[in-house]
């Protein structure tokens, strides 16, 4: 992590540009700049600026936004959306994984049907299509068109909404603020389906794939052959033992979730932090990006250690080993 | 050994029983903060609420510390300035001062104030009020003096502040009584008495900026941090109050003040909500389903299907300026006069405003827009030839002249809709007169800028769109300081143009200083042109057909007091 940091802090300062004409526009002189630097501390070696950063993180304080939320602190920021990420990529991989691994298993279960044809063909296409392509097809169809569903952001603007955990869905169901949580959800629902696309293409097909190799193996048989009944078949040994590379690809999944949240939350105004990250990036503000980078990094290993962690409970050998 | 599947299905019940428990345990804990004694919908709905798209997160809503313009659409409906500018108009009109004067020799400058006017935490806005307004701008110290953050005075009433460091345009303020506040300032400037008008001096609450330590702006680290009046709680006395800024939904909630002192413009709608939606598409497809009633600045290409889907897409004044700039301290060649009229000829700028401009564009023929004192009506636009310009480089002994041409990517402004394209355009233009050009393109934020002030390209593009209707927000601010982005210092008249514009600014007679600004116009074309004026650019402004009342603004700053939602 410390590594990453000092990397991350050399390359986007490295990188042309910066919050200085970020924070100027088109009023800047060369003079302002230069003041502006001097006040900002960026005209200090990139040793010093690295060290003071790192003394201020430790501490807990990452800087304040000079784009995303100008004044905002970035951990404020974070706080704020890091409940609405979740709130998106839990029900984004909920729908992913409910509809993946049974389609997967009834594909695999009754290979070259009308039923596996169909799936494999619409898997293929969730993962070929863009993202943000069916994000706005989704949004054309079932908001504009029909006015289903809403838009953009996460909450009817204006609902008074009191906020608790920050998970808007769940704060209106424990304050019985049954409007404010049906709003919230709504909300969520096409950005969902548009971000679970892909994980849910992927899931898919690994789970086909892996009942197909199990199906096959001579303990299956065997099973049948002990005259053991059909669900306990499908449900202990087959599906069980097939689980396993499924749980590591929703495990990765879950990391590339938040890459797809980028676009996903762009397209549908979602204030989480795919959309900092790219408003991060876009006016260079550097306390947020660094930050959710960061973050993001430690993530992605802590997810990884959650996969191998379910390994164990899903597969006993581990467990002895 | 494996349990029996009855046991398993006891775990599972016992599970879920236990999730249920806890949720309900959860709920029992947790505090709805809503009101109950108002139910909502309950209230009288005159005039309804509007929700307008906001293309990012404002600043910060102490308009004094804000330079953008997301800022200012939403402290505009908070804050009201001494001055203003007539709806519709760039021109200066009363707000909270109903009348003024100033003394002979411009300095010093008489407002008699409205009455009976409050700030919305219920405290007396009078002559003291102004004072300490204009006192807290005058007396920033520390990072209240940064470039970005109070911008808006170092441009106008300052550079400098109380510690004396710098001079400053502003000298004091006293209250003579209640109703009269009267301004003083070091040199007589055409900026007055506009420059009320701007959103950056809004009168606020003094008790409020107290209360919530409006000045405690840091330079902490690599960024600032702002104190929560700026945050949280902008008072003033403006037609609209702020309620929330609900950072977590994206969403800023205004309501009306009922008691607005100028009851005849008292706001119609009940509620105001700004929610950002930072993807340009997402905002038309916010508006086409309904979820905003209006955003600003849709993309020109996308006018007429808005309009044919039934969207009143208003087409504001064009108040601002395009331009191809010119660095004076690079290549020597462009030092000389003849080949940057050349380059001036070279460019077909009727067909560039004809096919990459939206409708209502125009030619400009000089660095300001029409609507603004001290444009030169007799100019014209030096008309396209490119043989013409290929025999003027070749007397001017530059026929193999190669320049860096800078255009810049991810952005769009006003001025601007589509810098690729409008680049494509011009730089076609300069290749077929002969000149060769080397073309770097880089992001707007991620190094254009800097590399355009730091002069390290021979041509650039770039805008400005006019703060308030004098010439000096304009030519004032690119040429009147030589050391500038076209580094003019470098040139032998860069010195001797800043004077002219000085001079020009510092003339209290409005007619005598036009004719002054009209000469200049003339020169900036014909003796000096540092820069090649392109084009003056409408922006639009597009509310859904159940908004009525909206009167679009050259300056981009409407006023929302006079919308109303059916």
């Amino acid at each position: 992590m410390a590594v990453l940091s000092l990397l991350l802090f050399a390359w986007l300062r490295s990188l042309p540009g910066g919050p200085v004409s970020a924070l100027l526009g088109e009023r800047a002189t060369e003079e302002a700049r230069r003041n502006l630097r001097a006040q900002l501390g960026m005209d200090q070696p990139i040793v010093v600026q690295y060290l003071k950063f790192v003394g201020r993180a430790l501490s807990g304080d990452f800087g304040t936004s000079t784009g995303v939320q100008t004044g905002d602190s970035a951990v404020d920021i974070f706080v704020q959306r890091f409940p609405a990420t979740i709130e998106l990529a839990v029900i984004a991989l909920a729908i992913a994984v409910a509809i993946g691994i049974p389609l997967g298993y009834l594909a695999a279960r009754r290979r070259d049907s009308i039923l596996d044809n169909i799936s494999v063909v619409s898997s293929l296409i969730g993962v070929a299509v863009p993202v943000f392509f069916l994000a706005y097809l989704l949004k054309y169809v079932f908001a504009e068109n029909l006015g289903w569903l809403p838009d953009s952001g996460r909450q009817e603007g204006g609902i008074e909404a009191t906020r608790i955990t920050g998970f808007f869905v769940l704060d209106g169901l424990l304050t019985r603020e049954w409007d404010a949580a049906l709003s919230a959800f709504t909300h969520l629902i096409l950005p969902a389906v548009a971000l679970a696309t892909i994980p849910f293409a992927v899931i898919f097909r690994i789970t086909r794939a892996a009942v197909l190799d199990v199906l096959n193996e001579d303990y299956v048989r065997t099973a049948r052959a002990k005259g053991l009944t059909a669900p306990v078949i499908r449900g202990r040994h087959v599906l069980r033992n097939a689980m396993l590379p499924v749980v590591t690809t929703i495990g990765l999944q879950t990391g590339g979730l938040l890459a797809g949240a980028i676009l996903t939350e762009k397209v549908f105004a979602y204030p989480g932090l795919g959309q900092a990250l790219a408003l991060s990036f876009e006016k260079r503000d550097f306390p947020v990006l660094q930050l959710l980078i960061l973050t993001a990094a430690m993530v992605y290993v802590l997810v990884n250690l959650a996969v191998d962690v379910s390994y164990a409970v899903i597969d006993p050998r581990v467990r002895t080993r | 050994m494996t349990p029996p599947i009855q046991s398993r299905l006891l775990r599972r019940v016992a599970a879920a029983g236990f999730a249920g428990a806890v949720a309900l345990s959860l709920t029992a804990c947790a505090e709805s903060d809503r009101d109950d004694s108002g139910a909502q919908g309950s209230e009288a709905k005159v005039g309804g609420t509007m929700t307008f798209g906001a293309a990012g997160a404002p600043e910060v809503f102490d308009p004094f510390y804000a330079t953008d313009g997301e800022t200012f659409r939403v402290t505009r409906q908070i804050f009201d300035g001494l001055l203003t500018y007539k709806p519709g108009t760039a021109e200066t009109a009363p707000a909270l001062a109903k009348s003024w004067e100033s003394s002979e020799d411009g300095l010093t400058w008489t407002f008699k104030l409205a009455t009976g006017v409050k700030f919305h935490d219920g405290a007396e806005f009078n002559a003291d009020a102004v004072c300490a307004n204009f006192q807290r701008m005058f007396d920033q110290k520390g990072a209240g003096q940064s470039e970005s953050v109070t911008t808006y005075w170092i441009d106008n009433l300052g550079p400098g502040f109380a510690d004396g460091a710098k001079p400053a345009l502003y000298k004091s303020c006293s209250a003579t009584d209640a109703e009269t506040a009267v301004l003083t300032i070091n040199r007589a400037t055409s900026k007055m008495p506009s420059i009320l008008g701007l959103p950056a001096f809004s009168m606020q609450s003094p008790k409020a900026m107290d209360e919530f330590k409006a000045n405690d702006v840091q330079a902490a680290g690599d960024s600032f941090t702002y104190p929560a009046y700026a945050l949280e709680h902008p008072t003033g006395t403006g037609p609209f109050k702020f309620v929330k800024y609900d950072r977590a939904n994206g969403t800023i909630e205004l309501e009306r003040f009922d008691d607005y002192f100028d009851s005849a413009n008292k706001a119609k709608l009940d509620k105001l909500i700004f929610k950002i939606i930072p993807d340009e598409t997402a905002r038309k497809q916010a508006l086409k389903s309904g979820t905003i009633d209006g955003y600003d600045f849709p993309a020109a290409a996308d006018w007429e299907g808005l309009k044919n889907d039934g969207f009143n897409v208003q087409v504001r004044p064009a108040f601002n300026i395009f331009y191809v700039g010119i660095t004076q301290s690079n290549n020597e060649k462009l030092r000389d006069l003849k080949v940057r009229q050349a380059i001036m000829t070279a460019i077909n700028r009727d067909q560039l405003v004809k096919s990459q401009l939206p409708e209502g564009a125009k030619v400009a023929t000089q660095f300001i827009p029409d609507t603004v004192d001290g444009y030169n009506t007799s100019l014209q636009a030096v008309p396209f030839d490119t043989a013409k310009a290929k025999t003027m480089l070749a007397e001017a002994g530059a026929s193999d002249l190669t320049l860096n041409f800078y255009w810049p990517s991810e952005v769009t402004r006003p001025y601007m809709p589509n810098p690729r394209d409008i680049f494509g355009a011009i730089s076609a233009d300069l290749e077929a007169a002969g000149i060769k050009l080397n073309v770097i393109t880089k992001p707007w934020n991620g190094g254009y800028l800097d590399d355009v002030d730091e002069g390290r390209a021979d041509l650039f593009l770039l805008g400005w769109t006019g703060d308030y209707n004098t010439a000096d927000n304009f030519i004032g601010t690119f040429f009147g300081n030589p050391s500038n982005r076209f580094k003019t210092d470098a040139a032998p008249w860069g010195q001797e143009l800043a004077d002219r514009l000085k001079e020009a600014d510092g003339e209290p007679d409005a007619d005598a200083r036009n004719k002054l600004y009209e000469e200049i116009n003339a020169d900036i074309i014909e003796k000096y042109l540092p820069a090649i004026p392109i084009s003056h650019s409408p922006p639009a402004i597009v509310v859904s057909n159940k908004i009525q009342g909206l009167v679009p603004s050259p300056l981009t700053s409407e006023d929302f007091n006079t919308v109303s939602k059916n």
